[in-house]
Formats: C-alpha cells, structure tokens, sequence
C-alpha cells in the first residue's frame, strides 16, 4: 500500500492521472517546424490527451532573415526588393505599404494612373492570395482537388505579372513615386478577360467544398474566434471579418485611389472556420469588381517612377498601413535626414493571428486545429520578418 | 476465352507426373498461390498508376507521362526505386514488431484472395466458409496497422494506429451486417454459390439489398482507408499516419497492400451485389474485371473530391448511423423474406 501511495505522489507531481485505472499521461508533440499543415516552419508545441489537444504553444523564428536591420543598411530604394520578401504571397501590398510610407515622409507626389495601377495589382494579388488560401484549406481538410484547379488560375494571374514586370513572385513593381514600368499594350484587355472568365469559376469552388456536408462539419462552429476576443488581439482582415466586425482599411482608413470605387465588405456572423473561409470566397468576388472598375476608369497619363535612386528623405516618422490580403499590413519609417532610414518597422497581419490561436485552441481534436491554423491563412514569413 | 483450360490443361499435367499424392497436393498450391502473387502484384501496380492517372484528370493534370506509354511503367519505376532503399530501421524501435508489421500487412492482403472467384472455374479454394474466411482475414490488418503504430515509437505513427484500430473495428460490424442480407437470399456462405445465385441481371442482390450495398460501400471505403474515412495515415494531419517510419521496400508493401485492399473491397461488392462474374458473350474473368474496376474508380472518385471527416465525427457515423441502419436492413430483409416464403412459396 505504501508503494502506491508514493507512486501516485510521484504521479500527481509529474501531471499523471489514475483517473481512468490505467496511468494515463498527456503527451507532447512537435508539429512542425516540418509538418505538412503548418504552412513553413511554423512549430506549435502540443500537449495531447489522445486525439484530443490541452494546449498549443506556437514558436516561431524558424524563417527569422532580419529584414528590419537589412533595412538600416540600404538606402530608400534598395529596400523596395526586401519588402518583397517580406509577405510573399501578396507582395504587391508590401511594396505598397513600404513606398507609400516614404513617399508620405518625404513628399513625393505620384500620378492618378499610378494609383489605379496600384489598385489593379493590390487586387490581383489578394485573388492570386486568397486563391492558395482556398487550395491549402482543402488540403488540410483532406480535399486535395480544390488545391490544384485554385492554382490553375492563380497561374493565369502570375501569368498577368509576368507581362508586367517580369516577375511572377517577388514582383519589386510599385517604387516610390510610382510603379516601374508603365502596362505593357493590350494588358487591360487580357485582365478584364480574366475577370470574365474568374467570376463565374468560384461558383466551381462553393460547390465543390461551401456547402458539402463533410466540409460543414469540418468547419461549422469549429475555432469561434468571439468579436471581442478577435479585437483584443488586433485580428484585422478576413479573420476579423469573419468574426462579424467590419473593418476593413481600404473604407475605414482609405489609402490610394479605393474611396472611388463601389464594392463591398464581407462579414461572417459567429467566427467559425467556415465564417473565415466564406469572406474570403466573398472577398475574390468584390476584388474581381474593383478591376473590373479600376481598368475600365484607368486615366491616361505617366505612371513610371521618376525618384532618384538616392536621396534623402527629411528628418521624421511616418507609419502608414493598408489591407493585405491577410490583414493590416503596416510600415513605420523613421529617418534621421539621411539617405538610409533610421529604423524600419514592419506589422505583419498573421503574427497577431498565431498569437491568438492557443486562445481559440483549447479542448479539440488535432484535426481542428489543423483547419483553424489553415483558416488563419497565415504565412510565416511575415511572422518572422 | 476462358482461363480455367489453361490451368486444367497445367493440371492434368501435374497429375501424369504421377507424384505422390502429398507432393501432388504441395505443387499444385503452390503454383496457384505463385500465378496469383503475380496477378496480384501486377494488379497492384497497374491500381496505382490508375489512381494517379485519374487523379491527375479530375484535377486538370495529365499525370505520370513520361515512363512508358502514358507513364503505364511508372509505377514499376517507383517500386524499382524502392527496392534499392536502403531499409532504415530507426532507432528506439521494438524491432520485432516494427519489421514483422508490413510483412503481416501484406499476407493478410493476400490470403484474402483465396475464395475470391475470379471466373467460372477460376477460384484459388472455393471454401465452404468463403465469406466469413475474408471477413477474418482481413481484420488482420488492424492488427499489423496498430503494430505499425507502436513499434514505430512515433507519437504520429502512434496515434494512426489507434486511429486504425477504432475505425476498422467500428466499421466492421456495420459491415458484416450488410452482408447478411445477402447471405439469407443467398443461403450459403461460399462464394462461388453467392454468384451462382445471380445469374441473371434482375437477380443481382444490389437490387435487392440497395441499402446493404450503400452501407457496404460506405463500410468497404472505411475498411480500407481511403478518403473520406483515411484518417489513419491523414497526411495533413498525422504526417503520414502508422507508416511515416517505414521507408524503402517496407513502406511499398503498406502502399501495395492499401491498394490490393481496397481491389478486395471492390472484389467482395461485386461477388456479393452485382453479380461476381455473370455476364454474357465476354468470357467470365473479363466481366469480374470490369465490374470490381469499375467499383475501384468509384472509390478513386470518392478520394478525389471528398474532404476528410473528423475523428469523432466518424465514430458517430458508424454507431450512431450505418449500425442502425444495418439492423434495419437485416431485420426488413429477414421478415420480408418469411413473408415471401409463407405467402408465396418457395
């Protein structure tokens, strides 16, 4: 009797429980930082009761490159490259953000037509992004097919970059002042053939996964993320949308040229998965509405970026911020007067996402949180910067 | 043309050997397990290449092109390259366990086959027990899978094989419970008879037993893995599942055997609902063929466009649904079948 008195001692300070009869114990597990779903090298720390998840701890740093100090040590427009970088998946909108920050520091005025440019780009990319949000959603929820017809017109649209700025990835296209290069002839045509043949096609996609019982029960009610909660950890984009909060900066903050177009801001209603993952499939459609705007209402005019590769900016700080794809995405710029900025700093959407995820994670089984993290959309890079 | 002259021809030439009957008895099954290894093993393959090439056209792809024509040796290269792996056995394995798991895998795969008719005459064993023989046979599976699981020493490999316990074992009654349907029309256990008792097209017992058939393909497609019910080896999930310490020829035989599974699967629905190997002009193994590939693409179709269900969500589909329904099916089945006896007659 004594010997088990002091095993279950032993037990109770080691977290084992006799509940069951058995000596049950719950146990950690790595997912990642190589692990199928996680999207990169995110590692989430999982303390497991069987099936069932207790705790999910993320650590991240596995794709830290220094971005921000890489910065210190180029001048304005070397930086434009590194931004690229920095969220690749939609890095239109980081060289947005980034020129747009030092242009507003150092008052730099660009055209009406470069803005429209901007505008086009911008929402080519949250389609090309939401696009492999939509495939590796499928994916992790076991539906492998969406995956591959979601990069069929992705490519249509690195297709459309490519003929503009010879880039399909790391496209290095808005500079400060302007964009690089003025559209090539007839690209408006080839967009708005695009947008003709994409609008249509997401119907494809709601009736593969949107209503599909199996994806319901994957996705309904699964990982609420509640208004309050998702406003308490600074969630932005689809994800605070999707709990039912409207905010979106390209209305409520409006940046370039957006207050002239007409489109709308999805809202989902609990914060489920299923929520997150229908404002975005609403999102394609309202981007597709802005092109088709933007090319039609395109004004004539110079478009291509006139700054000197060096100058300096004058002495001050500026943080500008706009909607990714994933989120608020921000630049904060302090120059000392110099041709290299003091201090830059980059807000990436996703990093505040990961931080809620433990919240949001406690009590469900493994494969929840594999379609919570995929709901995230989040990217790695933009955590570690 | 009908295969079984060919090996009656072989046969009888076995018998003018004139060998002592024991020796006659060895050579003869020895033979018929090595032609059907070989069968197996190219049906295996040609599975596979299958499901990559259909895959590759519901999502726009063409899929494996360059190995032969339309990629047909693909499959072969792969397994080629698999074989000249080095057999890695990890560290902190329980090395019994983790080596004799594929190996088990694999038999059990195989001895399902015996009273599987293939055709008119061609049945390796045509046993009087042959259903129930293949249900037992293959719950070995679970057992060599939860192996796998544990003597990986891998909490992933772990935990698919628990995964596999639960769904193989939940979804095995539903299943025999749909069979029985058949069985009392039926009224024999061998397989052969099963058949033989579907000649025409109206008597095929899909007709019949349309509810037992859904709930065996439902049963069949959880029984062997694949998606939606694939959670032992979800690969977005648990990596890759029981197998993800296996590699080289040990990893090929989980793969050869999932896919030989789920051709048993089609092979089962197909003697028992549609009517095995009946069918006119084409010769009879022609006809098996057919019938069981075309059930195969249905489950390659199911893969390629469904999601994967969640862990409890497929435990309650088993107890809470397919059970119920089973009982159903079998009770109906039963009092409308005493009812047709006692009205109607025999």
């Amino acid at each position: 009797m004594d010997e088990e008195r002091v095993a279950r001692q032993i037990a109770e300070t080691e977290g084992i429980s006799f509940d069951s009869g058995f000596p049950t114990e719950e146990f950690m597990v790595n997912m990642g930082p190589q692990h199928p779903s996680t999207h990169g090298v995110c590692r989430l720390l999982l303390s497991m009761d069987g099936e069932n998840v207790k705790s999910v701890q993320p650590h991240i740093g596995y794709l830290h490159r220094a971005i921000e100090k890489i910065c210190e040590n180029r001048t304005y427009a070397q930086i434009v490259p590194y931004t690229d970088r920095f969220e690749y998946v939609t890095s239109m909108a980081c060289n947005w953000v980034y020129c747009k920050a030092v242009e507003q520091l150092s008052n730099i005025e660009i055209t009406e037509r470069s803005e429209y440019i901007r505008v086009i780009m911008l929402e080519l990319n949250r389609i090309a992004s939401h696009l492999i949000f939509l495939g590796t959603f499928g994916l992790d929820l076991g539906a492998v097919t969406p995956f591959l017809y979601c990069l069929r017109e992705r490519e249509w649209i690195m297709d459309l970059y490519e003929s503009v700025c010879g880039q399909r990835l790391l496209y290095n296209y808005i500079r400060i002042g302007g964009v690089s290069r003025d559209l090539p002839v007839g690209w408006e045509k080839k967009c708005i053939e695009f947008v003709d043949y994409f609008e249509p096609i997401i119907d494809d996609y709601e009736e593969l996964l949107t209503y599909n019982p199996i994806f319901l029960t994957r996705t309904r009610n699964v990982g609420i993320l509640p208004k309050d909660m998702a406003i308490d950890y600074a969630c932005s984009g689809p994800v605070l949308r999707g709990s039912g909060v409207q905010w979106d900066l390209r209305v409520d903050d409006p940046f370039g040229v957006y207050d002239k177009f007409d489109f709308e801001i999805p809202t989902g209603t609990v914060g489920d998965t299923w929520d997150r993952y229908i404002v975005r499939i609403r999102e394609m459609r309202q981007s597709s509405r802005i092109i088709r705007q933007a090319v039609e209402g395109l004004p004539e005019g110079t478009c291509v970026a006139k700054a000197k590769p060096t100058f300096k900016a004058p002495e001050g700080e500026y943080y500008q911020r706009l909607e990714s794809s994933r989120g608020e995405i921000g630049c904060y710029v302090i120059s000392k007067g110099e041709k290299k900025p003091w201090r830059v700093k980059l807000r990436g959407a996703s990093y505040n996402h990961l931080m809620a995820l433990p919240e949001i994670c406690k009590g469900i089984k493994i494969a929840d949180l594999v379609a919570i993290f995929a709901s995230f959309d989040a990217v790695m890079p933009e955590v570690d910067r | 043309m009908e295969l079984h002259g060919i090996f009656e021809y072989f046969g009888s030439l076995i018998d003018k050997i004139g060998l002592p009957g024991f020796w006659e008895f060895l050579v003869d099954n020895t033979l018929i397990a090595a032609v059907l290894l070989g069968v197996l093993s190219v049906m295996a393959l040609f599975l596979v290449w299958w499901e990559r090439k259909v895959s590759a056209h519901m999502q726009d792809r063409l899929g494996p092109m360059r190995t032969g024509w339309h990629g047909v040796l693909q499959t072969l290269a792969d397994g080629m390259k698999l074989l000249q792996k080095e057999d890695i056995t990890p560290t902190g394995v329980d090395r019994g366990v983790f080596f004799w798991a594929p190996v088990i895998v694999f038999a059990t795969t195989f001895l399902a086959y015996v009273p599987i008719p293939w055709g008119e005459k061609l049945i390796p064993a045509d046993l009087n027990i042959g259903i129930l023989y293949i249900l037992a046979i293959t719950t070995f599976t679970v057992i060599a899978l939860l192996m796998a699981g544990w003597g990986s020493n891998n909490k992933w490999a772990l935990l698919g094989g628990m995964r596999s316990a639960a769904q193989i074992i939940s979804y095995e009654v539903p299943l025999t419970l749909s069979i029985m349907g058949v069985l009392i029309f039926a009224e024999s256990l061998s397989m052969q008879s099963i058949v033989k008792s579907q000649a025409g097209f109206f008597d095929w017992y899909v007709f019949r037993q349309p509810l037992g058939f859904l709930i065996f393909l439902v049963a069949s497609t959880a029984e062997v893995n694949r998606t939606p019910f694939d959670l032992p080896e979800a690969e977005q999930e648990l990596v890759a599942g029981f197998n993800v310490e296996y590699s080289g020829m040990k990893f090929a035989m989980f793969f050869l055997a999932e896919f030989l599974n789920m051709f048993t699967a089609s092979a089962i629905a197909v003697t028992l609902f549609f009517g095995g190997w009946n069918g006119p002009l084409l010769p009879s193994w022609v006809w098996f063929l057919g019938k069981t590939l075309v059930i195969v693409f249905i489950l390659m179709w199911f893969r390629w466009t469904y999601p994967r269900l969640r862990v409890d969500h497929l435990m309650e589909f088993a107890w809470k649904w397919l059970l119920p329904l089973a009982f159903l099916n079998l009770i109906l089945t039963g009092i409308g079948v005493y009812l047709w006896d006692a009205l109607v007659g025999k």
